[in-house]
């Protein structure tokens, strides 16, 4: 029995419908004549509370309210991939063939093509016991994504007959059916599944493999783990949103979900028109064979924004149960919390800091728990990882406000970005100082066996110079350099050449844009060599300005754009040349 | 509830604030427009915000003064505000509810467009990526504009960021002698000379004929000002969308209408946000702001420079703040600079263009485009560095590189950024200037750009 009431109240998204007794608690609804989509978020005896996730301008008391007995739920299937979905998993294309540029209301389409036929190739056979999540064949979704069919995992499993042979179907084509205590349950290529609820799995593991992203500042300093979670605030200007378009781009990871969460729709165009003729530097298809996104940008329905998050993290568990790596890239949690205040306000809750609602901790925590590397539930064993990575607006770039301090509490990786760090174009601008990262000990092993043993330490050593830096800034900054030795004056120059040769990168460079974890340790080890060389010349008495004028200096603040990745003898030359150069320096003294 | 002649009136139950709460209300819509009269025969505008059990709130535009609840009637129109729009509208001028103000009759209206407009779908948008010639400098080298982006002019009170609108106004409109180029300005809640200053500015460049004006003065009702920016951006998105000009849509003050909704949401009770705005001030603003922008497969553009002042220059206020989470970066007017009489007093530091990079380069302005407006914003950072330190350690103290950075940040400053209003640079004359300042580093300190265009452009030992 579905509800059916009457509008009684209308104020922006926020309806009230009488006659609901019916209605369950976040169950969908249609809204009014023209059927807007909504979802119950409070009952009190018969009146339903209903955020709308279209606009409301325009509806009357009066009109009808019907329940769908379901809640909020995505599609979960091949088409997905190369997606670019509103909040609720509408696809934008098919609503622009609907209304044009603008974006019409009550429309209703399926989120993926459902009559387009994949090409089935079945791994489980008739008479097979399969359990929930089980693999029983797979389609090959784009050239990137090989897809399995599972069981769903509110299914209830079973026998296996009859199952199709491989073969081109569709998404409504059944393609075995299930028994169980006598019941018949059919399979299809997708189910449906609930984006409030995290998807079932086996066992959870330590998250120890570094996620790369290519960006120097985060692998070698900051890193994060595939499974792992991170946050980037930051105020405006500060190049939040080309950080997290650098991880979609270059990541190691096989699927991309980008959530635009009340963001600009030029940003979204711009992944639109990028991704399709960017090559993922592993494989050389287009990331866009490998990328979803999510788009609720910020002037399209507010309440819609809300779902927008729970929809993307859906997808991404969705492919993790297949064993992929997926990274889900959230720009901006900040504006998901003020459709969270929204809502609240309009509910007329009690609210908390800065007129949040007292939920939003437990709100944000809910979020990135959904983050993991698991086994996935079901057969064959796959491991698969969710990581999230959430971007933070925190109002006036101020880090006490509620999201970005509720945020630190739960999540690992913390990249700080800094105006003044962008005032001055320290591109990426995320502040060595502030930031931290959790994983740092936990992927160690991983860089250690795969690129050099010698990077923990090395990668200590520059960090450490970094801090040392900081120190002598303060002095600098009252007394002046002169007031510094030269030993401490070689700091500062290091620090100079850590900055502008490793921590800054250029994006829109065609070399810097991605920088192979080979390339990274190599830049790192040269600097650090830099510095042991200039601290044994000092020691030899070569001056200063010496070790500052070598022609290596300039080579290696530019190694980063003019070495390509494949060209690594070119760095080990750039060695040989500095080792040359700090002997001549030192010989200019033996001839003194 | 009375009928006369079909039309439904209302009594008045409340009135407090901008706000009337109207009774006995059984067929009113979320958003429609309302009239409301008095007893007088006077005529004012309104919206729903809130209806239900009978009620709907009605926010009056022209403020409530001299209404009262008996001799009051409310009149739900069936239909939400809509703006008459024709070609005819190029060089009228209007009242912030987009009225005729100009003495003649209301323009042949080829169709009435909903004033809150829809969103644009983005997977329906053409990213931006051509570049504007303002003739400003620092403009097109550095926080460089290009055809459908947002990029708010962030300034304080009594400086000079009007002349700079007018000037990118007067001179954008110029190049390409583009016959479908239009001007869309909205005045909000602004002193009647700067409005008048931008009408006498576009009459003088003959812009004028190829403007639309929406004027909302200081003494207009601020509840109004909830309106202007809307007719202003449904005018622009028409001659854009429909008739496939390029429009320029400048809208000034934005604080008034932050301001305005302020008191709409005071008066209403919300729980506010931060300093009283409220909650979804964001989400208010961006309901303009991303009314900018091009379409695929329709001809026109509409680029938005809207102006706004930061009360007390402060950045983090949560006007400019909001808008600078939206728009396409800011252009930030400095308060140091404009002491110094430089014009225009532009801080390039906190200033940027997020579409800069696909609007330049190879094509469109010059392939070393992008490296040298990086050098340049590197240089003159470290200058402010230094400067900072000589004021510590005196001159004396200085490095002789640090002095060559010294030496850069005076050029940059006078030679660079300071022009006349008249002045129209072209974007080669522009790069030239970059290059000299770039010029006066040793080559040792150039790190951004790449070793071809050293050897091409660099004119240092």
């Amino acid at each position: 029995m579905t509800a059916q009431g009457r509008i009684v109240w209308v104020s922006g998204p926020a309806v009230r419908a009488d006659g609901m007794a019916d209605a369950k608690m976040y169950e969908t609804v249609t809204v009014g004549n023209s059927k807007l989509v909504g979802e119950v978020i409070r009952l009190t005896g018969d009146v339903a509370f209903i955020q709308v996730y279209e606009s409301t301008s325009g509806l009357k008391p009066g009109e009808p309210v019907v329940g769908t007995g379901n809640p909020l739920s995505v599609l979960l299937g091949p088409g997905i991939i190369g997606q670019l979905y509103d909040g609720i998993q509408r696809p934008l294309k098919e609503l622009s063939k609907a209304s044009g540029s603008f974006i019409g209301r009550g429309i209703t389409t399926t989120p993926v093509d459902m009559v387009k036929t994949y090409h089935f190739v079945p791994t489980a056979s008739n008479g097979d016991e399969v359990l929930p999540g089980n693999v029983i064949g797979t389609v090959q979704e784009t050239d990137l994504i090989e897809h399995s069919i599972m069981v769903p995992p509110n299914h209830p499993g079973g026998k296996i007959s009859n199952l199709v042979s491989e073969g081109d179907y569709n998404l409504e084509t059944e393609l075995a059916t299930v028994e169980k205590d006598g019941q018949n349950v059919p399979l299809k290529m997708y189910h449906k599944w609930p984006v409030r609820k995290p998807r079932p799995y086996n066992t959870r593991y330590d998250a120890t493999v570094p996620l790369l992203t290519g960006q120097r500042v985060i692998d070698t300093f900051f890193p994060i783990a595939k499974g792992g979670t991170g946050s980037i605030p930051g105020a405006f200007g500060t190049g939040k949103t080309v950080t997290l378009h650098q991880i979609a781009k270059w990541a190691n990871s096989q699927v991309v979900v980008y959530i635009g969460c009340g963001e600009r729709g030029n940003e979204m165009t711009e992944v639109l028109v990028e991704f399709p003729h960017l090559k993922d530097p592993r494989s050389g298809k287009p990331l866009m064979d490998r990328t979803v996104l999510v788009a609720n940008t910020s002037n399209m329905p507010v309440a819609a924004r809300e779902a927008s998050i729970y929809t993307g993290v859906t997808i991404a568990e969705y492919y993790r149960d297949m064993g992929k790596d997926v990274v889900l890239v959230a720009d901006s949690t900040s504006r998901w919390a003020e459709a969270l205040r929204e809502m609240s306000g309009r509910l007329e809750e009690m609210p908390a800091e800065e007129g949040y609602p007292s939920y939003l901790a437990s709100r944000l925590a809910e979020f990135y728990e959904r983050a993991g590397r698991v086994r996935a539930a079901g057969s064959p064993d796959r491991d698969g990882s969710v990581t999230l990575i959430g971007a933070v607006s925190p109002s006036g770039g101020d880090f006490t406000e509620p999201v970005t301090t509720h945020t630190m509490r739960f999540i690992k990786t913390f990249w700080a970005l800094d105006a003044k760090l962008a005032y001055s174009r320290h591109y990426p601008s995320i502040n060595w100082m502030n930031s931290y990262s959790g994983y740092l000990g936990d992927i160690a092993k991983w860089w250690g066996e795969n690129i050099s043993e010698d990077w923990f330490g090395i990668r200590n050593e520059a960090y450490g110079i970094l801090q040392r830096e900081d120190t002598l800034k303060e002095i600098v900054k009252l007394l002046g350099p002169d007031a510094l030795p030269d030993e401490e004056k070689l700091i500062l120059e290091i620090a100079r050449m850590v900055k502008i040769g490793l921590l800054q990168q250029n994006s829109f460079d065609d070399v810097d844009t991605y920088c192979s974890p080979e390339k990274q340790f190599k830049l790192l080890k040269l600097v650090v060599d830099f510095y042991k060389l200039g601290q044994q010349s000092l020691k030899e008495g070569a001056p200063l300005a010496s070790i500052r004028e070598l022609p290596v200096v300039t080579s290696l603040l530019k190694a980063r754009m003019d070495i390509k990745d494949d060209e690594m003898p070119k760095l080990d030359q750039l060695e040989t040349d500095m080792k040359e150069q700090f002997k001549n320096i030192s010989g200019v003294k033996v001839k003194n | 509830m009375t009928t006369e002649g079909g039309v439904q009136y209302s009594k008045i139950a409340e009135i407090k604030g901008p706000l009337v709460v109207v009774d006995d209300v059984d067929n009113a819509a979320f958003d429609e427009l309302v009239e409301v009269e008095t007893n007088e025969g006077e005529r004012r505008l309104g919206k729903v915000l809130e209806v239900g059990n009978g009620k709907a709130i009605v926010q009056v535009f022209e403020g409530t003064t001299g209404l009262s609840i008996s001799g009051t009637n409310a009149k739900f129109v069936g239909k939400v505000m809509e703006m008459p729009v024709s070609k005819e509208v190029l060089g009228r001028v209007f009242d912030g509810l987009g009225r005729p103000k100009d003495g003649l009759p209301d323009p042949i209206a080829d169709k009435f467009i909903d004033i809150n407009g829809e969103p644009m779908n983005p997977e329906q948008r053409e990213y931006p990526k051509d570049f504007i010639q303002t003739g400003v400098s620092v403009i097109d080298g550095l926080i460089t504009l290009v055809r459908g982006q947002k990029l708010p002019i962030f300034s304080g009170s009594g400086m000079s960021h009007n002349l700079l609108a007018a000037q990118i106004a007067r001179q954008a409109s110029v190049v390409g002698t583009n016959d479908d180029f239009a001007v869309v300005f909205a005045a909000i809640g602004v002193q009647y000379s700067e409005a008048e200053y931008f009408r006498k500015s576009l009459e003088e460049s003959g812009a004028l004929k190829r403007s639309v004006l929406f004027l909302n003065t200081a003494d207009d009702p601020a509840i109004e000002r909830i309106i202007t920016p809307r007719v202003a951006l449904t005018v622009a998105e028409y001659l854009a969308f429909e008739l496939g000009m390029h429009v320029l849509v400048i809208l000034t003050d934005m604080t008034n209408y932050a301001e305005a909704l302020r008191e709409i949401s005071a008066a209403r009770e919300e729980v506010p946000g931060r300093k009283g705005y409220p909650g979804y001030l964001y989400t208010d603003l961006s309901t303009l702001y991303e009314r900018a922008g091009k379409l695929n497969g329709r001809k026109g553009s509409v680029t938005q420079v809207p102006i706004l002042s930061m009360p007390s220059d402060d950045i983090t206020h949560p006007i400019p703040d909001l808008t600078g989470y939206i728009t396409e970066g800011q252009v930030v007017v400095g308060r140091d600079l404009f002491r110094q009489g430089v014009y225009p007093p532009i801080n390039i530091l906190m200033s940027l263009s997020r579409l800069m990079k696909d609007g330049i380069g190879e094509g469109s302005t010059r392939e070393d485009h992008a490296e040298v407006a990086n050098q340049v914003y590197d240089a003159y950072s470290r200058a402010q560095e230094v400067r900072a330190l000589a004021g510590i350690v005196g001159k004396a103290g200085l490095t002789e590189i640090d002095l060559k950075y010294m030496d850069v940040g005076d050029v940059f400053e006078k030679e660079f950024l300071s022009q006349a209003t008249d002045e129209n640079r072209t974007i080669d004359e522009t790069l030239a200037i970059l290059w000299k300042i770039v010029s006066k580093l040793p080559k040792n300190e150039i790190t951004k750009i790449k070793d071809k265009y050293v050897d091409q452009y660099y004119q240092g030992e």
